[in-house]
């Protein structure tokens, strides 16, 4: 009888403590806030922008489900396969030589240097400066009228006429990568710079006491050792670039003729500007398909041993 | 001696003007006995929010300010004013319009009530006592003013876009005044390119000066972008003639306008570098106040757009209307105000303060004596009789609104004076985007 009170209660209790000390229901509380937190400003918003693609909806007013007719409209229009083309190619030039001069200036500030810490942070400028800020400053320098670049040029006796930075279809281009470049290139150098100290010293000096020579070096200790950085800083630096939006708003607005509009800045026009929320929204969710393939080609590299131990360590 | 007597005017108006404006506790007396009389009576414990268009000119927002004081004193309702400028007033209020939540009141650009009408407090009432009580109304404010049958915004004022030029280089290019034919101002613009005293439009997506010069261009060869009943019409002969008219016009513009935003041209032509270009009053006011410009301000003037092989004015002016959200729960605090702005006693101060930069809606106003003060403002008076709505030919509402926001018109230009497309091509493009926006 007073077993069979006993182990009533305990029953019970059994039950509730389950969810409560379970070791695996113990980690999904913990994990409950951050999940909520993520559910409710990541994946609610980007869910609503793929169902708003497949909408009609306008600003101000909802829409009703279209299925695929924003992205049958789009594919037939040569506005928004200009701006994929002008995205990638932004992107793609940007990246390369962002990647360039950022680990070629890594590898200088990881030299002995004089007054090393003050160039270091000399080099972060860029990015410090609010982007909307260096837009500006380079709007100015690109002015048809009023650019210092082509005054400098026009007193050195080099060129008679203004040169048209923002006004010519290709120009405007290499303005606008640029800007992006001069404001990415400190992300990636002093990531890289990070990455080079983590490298030990003693590998260098055996590599120097078998005689190698200076590109030996970087060749066969740098690179290999600094695989795993180089992949996620590119994978950000991809990301960031393909998503730009201020520096084109602030100095082209994605012209001229359009010939600057990426992807965001062009979604912008369509979904804020002229109102089509549905088809912005669509323009948005295309860009999703090549973001997603620059993190998964990191993704995928970070796993292999190869790009995290060297080359023939596969 | 020019100089001498216009300055003269101008301080003559003033005064005149001065005599006739009520401030501090005149204005007060007249706003509480304005209050006491008018058809809305303010709802209990009401208090406004209005988000309106940055300033162009400082002293009209000065004027503005002491009207909504005068206002919030008298009807004990306080009126909260924010600024943006004009082109971000629209993705605001659509929006305020699609949460239901924000300022009571906006302010913005000609079309901005059409891009949610249903979203529009009607105030037909208010529109009607004005219109009755100032001359009424010029013909294109009606059309903004109006959805169906019913008005959904009151036009405040309008901001001319007009023909600005510097007298001496025109004079020695052998033009006294701007050509009032689209041909002649092809060859005034081909002299003054050969003096090197070159001028141009904006051809960048610049939503007032640019907007502005291509519409005028489409219209006056007698393209328009969609008939009376909203059918798409912009592939036409028409169309071609005055793409082709752009270009040549182009030709002889200053380059680089490709990439002009509505700043670029005042830069240019306070800097000397152009000599002529289409503006608001801006440039004028600019060059007036600041003394190492004054020399522009003498030597320039403003004309009428010239009329092209249709015959008659075709200018596109921009529209300023308020509105009223429906969510907003003071109706009738909304619609006293929206009166009280538009009263002769507050408007004329204001529109005066704005030195040439609005045009009123209301005919009645075209007495204010800052049309007389100085005759270079005198084209910015008929700039609202003189100018056509957004759609062209077709409705004013959200599609010609829609059509405008995305530059459909302007990147047509653009694409075939760039030479980026042929003539076909550019209005292929045009043709395909306006079909869907007025499907």
């Amino acid at each position: 009888m007073a077993i069979a009170l006993d182990s009533r209660p305990m029953r019970d209790v059994t039950a509730w403590n389950q969810l409560k000390t379970n070791r695996n229901w113990l980690a999904i509380w913990f994990m409950l806030p951050a999940a909520a937190f993520l559910i409710l400003f990541l994946a609610y918003p980007l869910g609503l922008g793929v169902w708003l693609s497949f909408t009609d909806a306008r600003l101000g007013r909802d829409g009703i489900f279209v299925g695929f007719e924003n992205y049958e409209y789009l594919w037939e229009d040569s506005i928004f396969w200009l701006s994929v083309f002008n995205t990638l190619l932004y992107t793609s030039v940007a990246s390369i030589i962002k990647f360039a001069v950022g680990l070629y200036l890594a590898l200088l500030l990881n030299e002995r240097l004089p007054f090393k810490a003050i160039i270091r942070a000399v080099v972060l400028i860029p990015f410090i400066v609010p982007t909307v800020l260096s837009a500006i400053a380079f709007w100015w320098l690109f002015d048809p009228q009023f650019s210092i670049i082509s005054w400098s040029l026009k007193k050195m006796g080099l060129i008679t006429a203004n040169i048209d930075f923002l006004g010519d279809v290709w120009n405007a281009r290499w303005s606008v990568i640029f800007a992006n470049i001069w404001r990415g290139v400190p992300f990636v150098a002093i990531t890289l710079l990070a990455g080079l100290q983590t490298v030990s010293p003693s590998l260098y000096e055996a590599a120097t006491i078998d005689g190698a020579t200076t590109w030996q070096r970087f060749r066969y200790i740098t690179y290999p050792l600094l695989t795993p950085i180089i992949a996620v800083v590119m994978t950000f630096s991809v990301l960031f670039t393909f998503t730009d939006f201020q520096l084109i708003w602030v100095m082209t607005r994605g012209g001229p003729v359009n010939a600057t509009h990426l992807m965001a800045t062009f979604s912008y026009q369509r979904a804020i500007m002229s109102g089509y929320l549905g088809e912005g929204a669509a323009i948005s969710t295309a860009m999703i398909p090549f973001l997603l393939g620059a993190i998964l080609v990191s993704w995928f590299g970070l796993q292999r041993r190869k790009w995290q131990q060297g080359e023939s360590n596969d | 001696m020019s100089y001498l007597t216009r300055r003269a005017l101008v301080k003559g108006g003033t005064a005149v003007a001065a005599a006739s404006v009520l401030t501090g506790p005149a204005l007060l007396e007249w706003a509480k006995a304005w209050a006491q009389n008018a058809p809305w009576k303010p709802e209990k414990g009401a208090k406004l929010s209005m988000l309106r268009w940055k300033y162009f000119v400082q002293a009209e927002d000065d004027a503005f300010v002491k009207l909504v004081e005068a206002f919030s004193k008298a009807t004990g309702v306080p009126v909260e004013i924010s600024r943006e400028s004009y082109e971000d007033v629209q993705p605001k209020a659509s929006v305020a319009a699609n949460t239901g939540t924000g300022p009571d009141l906006f302010w913005g650009l000609y079309s901005l009530p059409h891009l949610f009408p249903q979203k529009c407090m009607d105030v037909t009432d208010v529109t009607d006592y004005l219109g009755k009580k100032y001359g009424g109304w010029v013909e294109s404010a009606v059309q903004y003013g109006k959805s169906g049958n019913k008005w959904i915004c009151v036009p405040i004022c309008y901001s001319g876009n007009m023909v600005n030029y510097r007298l001496e280089a025109s004079k020695k290019a052998g033009f006294s005044k701007i050509p009032d034919k689209t041909d002649g101002f092809l060859e005034y613009a081909k002299a003054m390119k050969k003096n090197n005293t070159p001028g141009g439009f904006a051809l960048g997506h610049a939503s007032g000066d640019g907007n502005g010069w291509v519409h005028w261009c489409l219209w006056s060869h007698g393209g328009n972008t969609v008939d009376k009943a909203d059918k798409v019409i912009i592939n036409s002969p028409e169309t071609a003639k005055a793409l082709e008219y752009a270009k040549a016009l182009y030709a002889e513009m200053i380059p680089g306008v490709a990439s002009w935003n509505d700043a670029s041209n005042n830069k240019a032509f306070l800097a000397g570098e152009i000599n002529w270009t289409d503006n608001g009053i801006s440039i004028y006011v600019a060059a007036q106040k600041d003394p190492t410009k004054k020399n522009i301000a003498e030597d320039m003037d403003h004309s009428f757009w010239p009329t092209g092989p249709v015959g008659k004015p075709t200018e596109l002016h921009l529209m300023y209307p308020v509105l009223g959200m429906t969510y907003t729960k003071y109706p009738q605090a909304c619609k006293a105000l929206m009166a009280f702005m538009l009263e002769a006693d507050n408007f004329n101060p204001w529109i005066e303060s704005a030195q040439g930069y609005l045009t009123h809606c209301l005919n009645a106003y075209d007495k204010n004596p800052v049309w007389t003060a100085d005759p270079k403002r005198a084209p910015f008076r008929e700039a609202a009789k003189r100018s056509l709505t957004a759609g062209g030919l077709g409705s004013v509402g959200e599609k010609a609104a829609t059509a405008i926001a995305d530059f459909v018109v302007l990147d047509m230009f653009a694409n075939y004076c760039t030479g980026r497309e042929d003539v076909k091509g550019s209005i292929a493009i045009a043709d395909r985007q306006l079909k869907r926006i007025y499907r």
